[in-house]
């Protein structure tokens, strides 16, 4: 059931530095590799994370399909949901490599012990979410898998790549869409800085908490699961936004926003870390719909399952007798 | 009569709004790989209304493109067979209604590749790869739901019971049809029944479903008389695009 899955007990410390140094040197883990078993617990916890979050994020664009103002949007927006649906199986089948189930995952899910991302339990209340989605989300997203893509282990970080690139078109179809709303109609111009101004901070959130709050940061930098640190990556996504919000007329909602020539950095004002652990504890705007949501499709869909597999066994029955015959 | 520019809403429509069925699916699929399937089915479908609905407005040559046929008429003006308009329903009345359609379209666009109008046939050429697709997926759903639990048959049969009466429609022609079959331009659907029948019924016989008895094919989509199901389609579906008027997005 779990090849991968070494002895706890038999994790000697000779072993577990010959492992530290293979990743030093830079080499790759593979599947079939020994790791540490709680190097092996951190990518789950990582990697399931991931699929959920991408699983989940569908519900608040796909809130939109129907609605998207012009063919064109519209077919954007469903090609997008879809390929977020893509990277979630990607990732599920990901996990697969270190001896842990789709199903499994989804289980935990639905019961509400694994997390996804917080970003994904905030409402999408104009169609210039869409927009600000693609370009905060996505964009914060790409920051954090382009680091992931040189993550120790291959099987995330070849997953990585491959997402990184459809995650990049969506970035700019959500960028295109902000800056066609700015340079509007009044009404799409407001609609936009509403969008930038609900989105701008969960989005910086999306990198966690300051490094200095962070329990995990240590063991993920010391593994190569992570490469640089929430902070690190959160000054990058900065640096690159705000040029991008001034480019098309909207203003980033944050009085204290200033630009540092010492260090070349836009340094911002205090992120407020009581609403993000207030969403992560499930006190979010959407975290009861969202979930609400997925376990209904769940619970529709567990017939269509049933079927699905009871057909399969009659298929490989039929098969066997008719080999047998 | 615009006989090309009626034709083309016909088929532009069928597929603008069983795009938007499918389309709600997304995010709520039974398993992830449907979500994407069905995503994937929805896009063919909204792409292909895409370009027919251009093409309609091009011909009717009154500066109206395809987001204006999609988004700036009323439900009356929808020229879609009913079929296509009813509430997604379960799995088993989504990928029931699909295989109806499916064969349908797929018959259509193979004679519409022979076109006069290069533009048609050339849209209608690209589309007979995508239903082909379309007809494998909801086919072999079909075969599942049918021969999986003693549930799923159920369902699949009452969908079918549900939805035949909608079918007849699909090969109804009129003056539209025929007047754009004679000119080469498009195709009389009534001459795609037999084969569409064929087909349909030998993957419900396959998946263990009957047909039912019905006394009458319910009609009206191709002269704007619909559903109530439609108003409220279109109320969503152009909320944004009409909100707005005259904004680009
Ligand atoms: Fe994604
Ligand atoms: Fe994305």
């Amino acid at each position: 059931m779990t090849p991968n899955k070494p002895e706890t007990n038999t994790e000697d410390p000779a072993r577990i530095a010959g492992f530290e140094a293979r990743i030093a040197a830079g080499e790759t883990i593979e599947p079939k590799d020994w790791m540490p078993e709680r190097y092996r617990r951190q990518l789950v916890r990582m990697m399931s994370q991931h699929a959920h979050s991408e699983v989940v994020g569908m519900l608040p664009e796909g809130n939109w399909i129907t609605r998207a103002p012009t063919l064109r949007r519209k077919m954007s927006l469903l090609a997008k949901v879809q390929d977020e649906a893509g990277h979630g199986l990607y990732i599920y089948c990901g996990t697969e490599t270190l001896g842990v189930d789709r199903h499994e995952l989804i289980q935990q899910l639905l019961n509400g012990t694994a997390k996804y991302s917080s970003i994904f339990n905030y409402p999408t209340l104009s169609w210039a979410d869409i927009g600000a989605i693609g370009w905060l989300v996505d964009g914060a997203a790409i920051v954090n898998q382009t680091m992931l893509a040189k993550a120790s282990y291959g099987p995330y970080a070849r997953a990585m790549v491959r997402i990184c690139k459809e995650e990049n078109f969506h970035k700019r179809q959500g960028y295109e869409i902000m800056a066609t709303l700015s340079a509007g109609t009044p009404a799409q111009k407001r609609m936009a800085q509403d969008a930038l101004d609900r989105w701008w901070w969960p989005s910086l959130m999306m990198f966690g908490p300051h490094d200095t709050d962070s329990p995990n940061s240590d063991e993920l930098l010391r593994w190569g699961v992570k490469r640089k640190s929430n902070d690190e990556l959160r000054q990058r996504f900065i640096n690159l936004t705000v040029a991008q919000a001034k480019a098309i007329d909207l203003v980033i909602p944050d009085p204290q926003l200033a630009f540092d020539e010492k260090t070349q950095n836009w340094l911002i004002g205090p992120i407020d870390w009581d609403e993000f652990w207030r969403v992560v504890r499930g006190n979010g705007p959407c975290n009861q719909e969202r979930l609400a949501a997925r376990r209904q499709a769940h619970d529709d869909g567990e017939w269509v399952r049933v079927a699905a597999a009871a057909y399969a066994a009659k298929q490989a029955r039929a098969e066997s007798t008719s080999e047998a015959a | 009569m615009n006989a090309p520019f009626e034709y083309l809403l016909r088929l532009g429509d069928d597929r603008i709004i069983l795009g938007h069925r499918l389309s709600e699916w997304c995010g709520h699929a039974p398993i992830l790989e449907e979500d994407i399937a069905l995503a994937n089915i929805a896009l063919d479908l909204i792409g292909q209304a895409s370009l027919l609905l251009g093409l309609a407005g091009k011909i009717e040559g009154q500066g109206r493109d395809g987001d204006a046929l999609a988004y700036l008429r009323d439900a009356v003006e929808f020229r879609n067979a009913l079929l296509l308009e009813l509430p997604k329903g379960d799995f088993a009345v989504t990928i029931v209604r699909q295989l109806f359609f499916s064969v349908f379209a797929l018959l259509q666009a193979e004679a519409l590749e022979r076109s006069s109008d290069q533009e048609l046939a050339g849209i209608a050429a690209k589309a007979v790869k995508e239903f082909r697709y379309h007809v494998r997926h909801s086919a072999d759903w079909v075969l599942k739901l049918g021969g999986g639990t003693t549930e799923s048959q159920n369902r699949a049969q009452r969908a079918v019971d549900d939805l035949w009466r909608y079918t007849g429609e699909l090969f109804l022609a009129d003056d539209v049809d025929r007047a754009a079959a004679a000119s080469g331009f498009g195709v009389d659907p009534s001459t795609l029944e037999n084969a569409w029948s064929e087909t349909v019924r030998d993957v419900l016989a396959r998946a263990g479903l009957t047909i039912p008895d019905v006394s009458y094919m319910q009609r009206g989509g191709r002269t704007g008389r619909h559903t109530e199901h439609l108003g409220h389609l279109l109320g969503e579906m152009q909320i944004l695009a009409r909100s707005h008027p005259g904004a680009s997005w």
